[in-house]
């Protein structure tokens, strides 16, 4: 399966933008770990902006830098999130609130509790009716959401965008689940090579439990293991440093993703 | 797109284990909604239960998964032969060439609320025994299937609330259109749970009695809970006359998180989609499966779609008065029941409903009718505007 690169976006601790966060990853400047700061959306009306639940945030931050640097038109393009965590903040408070006496939880809370509330808010901000489809795959859930991208771009012959995103869970939930930080990327996909491609991928996938690439940097390490959505740092690494280079991407037990990525 | 034969499947529900309990409920138009007594809820309205899950516990050596939505999903694979037939598919295929795309809206929440009722008073913290990866994630029914079937493919979790396990056949469809697996295990599983019996109830969605679709009276769901499997092969791997997924469409509305578009317009996208991507044309479908929840606003507007595509002779019904509203397993129960449809030549009544709305267009089934079904779309739609058709089809 072969695709192109059109447009990424990336949001993570001291990673604030593609842009800035390429250079780090070609080793051009050097990591310093910082909160990931995630602005509301103007892709929302100013009366939404206020109510959307981060993780909902990050990843509609992610996906229009992506576009925006893909200079794509996201109301005719399909989407693919994915996410390991999904709504956490809103699963707590319903969770608290369905644990008390009274019961009465919040009908908006309930709507943004479902694991696609990033998808719905996407297409209503970007009037996109086009397909999207919202996935869970645990620590695999990166690898999960390439894989499905990349095989609806190879089915549809469309571009097809994957964004992949983790918020940290609020205690008790944090104890039980450990995200290091709140951590987004954004892959637009093309059938063929635009104006805009800067690499292609293609893609295997490999049974069995080849060692996966690792960040040489211990701090980008600690991110890529701590974070499920952060599993795609090699390849935006790889993306980054403009190098031909096979990335073997973690996945489910006993099966990886093998990613030979060319620049253009 | 290539069809790929439904060589397998299982169903468990309300209505009772297996295909043919299925069926026969069905045939008798009989439903499965009883008032919810379900935990500790205090909530008005009906449910469709799956009564044996109180006692039932999963395989041993899985008994960290233990959880409602796992027992329910094991108490399904366990029905009509089907981890028997995944165990023979993957002799033949290779563990590692089945793939496995699963839908669910809650998967284990049920235990994470139990769990916050037993919070430690001083700290806050769950109890030492609440285990998140295993129940409460999404994908703890993947692993859970995945481990109990014993496979070693691609695949994901599916959540995008009621099209979920809908969409799992596109998935499956799509990957071993591309070679990444040979056969793939699709299905959907949800359980009951405190946030979906309190969360539609506080969008005034529930209806107090059993749900009735498309009634002039109809005034909310009846939420279910149910699974489904099926076992997706290429076409040339098995005999003529067998039942395929013919054709997926797949939209959104990009209209409002909760309400459906008003003139049904992501609902028209996706089943235009599905006809086209099947490579048919209205007038070739005997039988459409509605989403049919029984609230005021989905049947409309699924009305208004469904007499768009198909206008007023096409004969369709909703079994959601039967099964009560599935969520995340509603997808994968209707496409069997589908499958069922052009088997047993049974286009189901509406259960539950006394008299259809006039301001509704569409050719309505009230009462069973028996008929030759050549093919059948069904239709899946939920939160966040997510759409999803399927057209099914005996093989020409």
């Amino acid at each position: 399966m072969r695709v192109f690169v059109e447009g990424v976006g990336l949001l993570g601790p001291g990673l604030q933008g593609w842009e800035a966060a390429r250079r780090v990853l070609a080793g051009e400047a050097p990591f310093r770990s910082a909160s990931t700061v995630i602005a509301a959306s103007e892709l929302l009306p100013p009366a939404e902006r206020r109510r959307t639940p981060v993780p909902v945030k990050l990843a509609l931050a992610v996906g229009q830098e992506a576009f925006q640097n893909a200079g794509r038109d996201a109301a005719s393009t399909a989407t693919v999130f994915t996410s390991s965590s999904g709504e956490g903040e809103t699963l707590h408070q319903m969770c608290e609130t369905l644990a008390s006496e009274e019961r009465e939880v919040s009908p908006t809370r309930f709507h943004n509790s479902v694991h696609n509330a990033a998808a719905g808010y996407w297409s209503i901000a970007t009037r996109s009716r086009e397909a999207s489809t919202s996935l869970c795959a645990y620590d695999a859930s990166f690898g999960a959401g390439l894989i499905e991208a990349m095989t609806q771009v190879v089915s549809w012959h469309k571009p097809v965008a994957v964004i992949a995103y983790d918020q940290p869970y609020p205690e008790p939930l944090h104890s039980a689940r450990p995200l290091l930080a709140s951590f987004g990327a954004a892959l637009v996909l093309t059938p063929e090579a635009t104006g805009r491609t800067s690499a292609t991928f293609e893609m295997e996938f490999l049974p069995g439990e080849e060692k996966s690439a690792r960040m040489s940097d211990s701090a980008l390490e600690e991110l890529r293991l701590g974070i499920p959505a952060a599993r795609a740092l090699p390849l935006l690494q790889a993306l980054a440093r403009k190098t031909r280079s096979r990335v073997v991407l973690d996945f489910l037990t006993e099966t990886r993703l093998r990613v030979a990525v060319s620049p253009c | 797109m290539q069809p790929l034969v439904i060589s397998r499947f299982s169903v468990v529900n309300s209505l009772g284990r297996g295909t043919e309990s299925m069926l026969r409920a069905l045939r008798e138009k009989r439903s499965g909604l009883a008032p919810c007594g379900f935990e500790t809820a205090r909530i008005d309205t009906y449910v469709g239960p799956v009564p044996e899950l109180d006692d039932f516990r999963v395989r041993l050596d899985l008994q960290d998964y233990d959880c409602r939505n796992n027992r329910l999903a094991q108490l399904c694979l366990e029905q009509d032969g089907f981890a028997k037939e995944i165990a023979a598919a993957r002799d033949r295929y290779g563990a590692g060439r089945i793939g496995l795309y699963l839908g669910t809206s809650t998967s284990g929440l049920h235990t994470t609320e139990l769990a916050y009722r037993r919070r430690d008073p001083k700290t806050g913290a769950l109890p030492a025994d609440y285990r998140y990866a295993k129940t409460q994630n999404a994908y703890s029914l993947g692993e859970f299937v995945r481990r109990y079937l014993g496979l070693a493919g691609p695949g994901f979790v599916v959540s995008s609330a009621c099209s979920s396990s809908a969409k799992v056949l596109g998935n499956a469809a799509r990957m071993i259109a591309a070679g990444i697996c040979d056969a793939a295990v699709v299905g959907g599983v949800d359980s009951l749970c405190l946030m979906t019996l309190y969360g539609f109830h506080s969008l005034g969605l529930t209806s107090a009695g059993p749900c009735r679709p498309y009634d002039v009276d109809r005034d909310g769901i009846s939420i279910g809970e149910g699974g489904g499997f099926a076992l997706l092969e290429r076409a040339e791997r098995v005999e003529s006359g067998a039942i395929q997924l013919l054709g997926v469409g797949e939209s959104s509305d990009a209209y409002h998180m909760s309400t459906p578009h008003p003139e049904g317009l992501g609902a028209r996208i996706a089943m235009q989609q599905a006809l086209d991507s099947a490579g048919l044309e209205p007038s070739d479908i005997d039988y459409v499966n509605l989403h049919g929840t029984a609230t005021r606003s989905n049947d409309a507007s699924e009305d208004k779609a469904v007499f768009e595509v198909f206008g007023r002779q096409t004969p369709c019904s909703s079994t959601k008065g039967a099964t009560g509203h599935l969520l995340g397993a509603a997808g994968i129960t209707e496409a069997i029941i589908s499958v069922l449809a052009i088997e047993d030549g049974l286009m189901p009544g509406s259960a539950n409903t006394r008299s259809v709305d006039p301001a509704l267009k569409c050719n309505y089934l009230l009462e069973n009718r028996r008929a030759k079904v050549t093919r059948a779309l069904t239709n899946s739609f939920g939160f966040g505007g997510s759409n999803c058709s399927l057209v099914l089809g005996v093989a020409q």
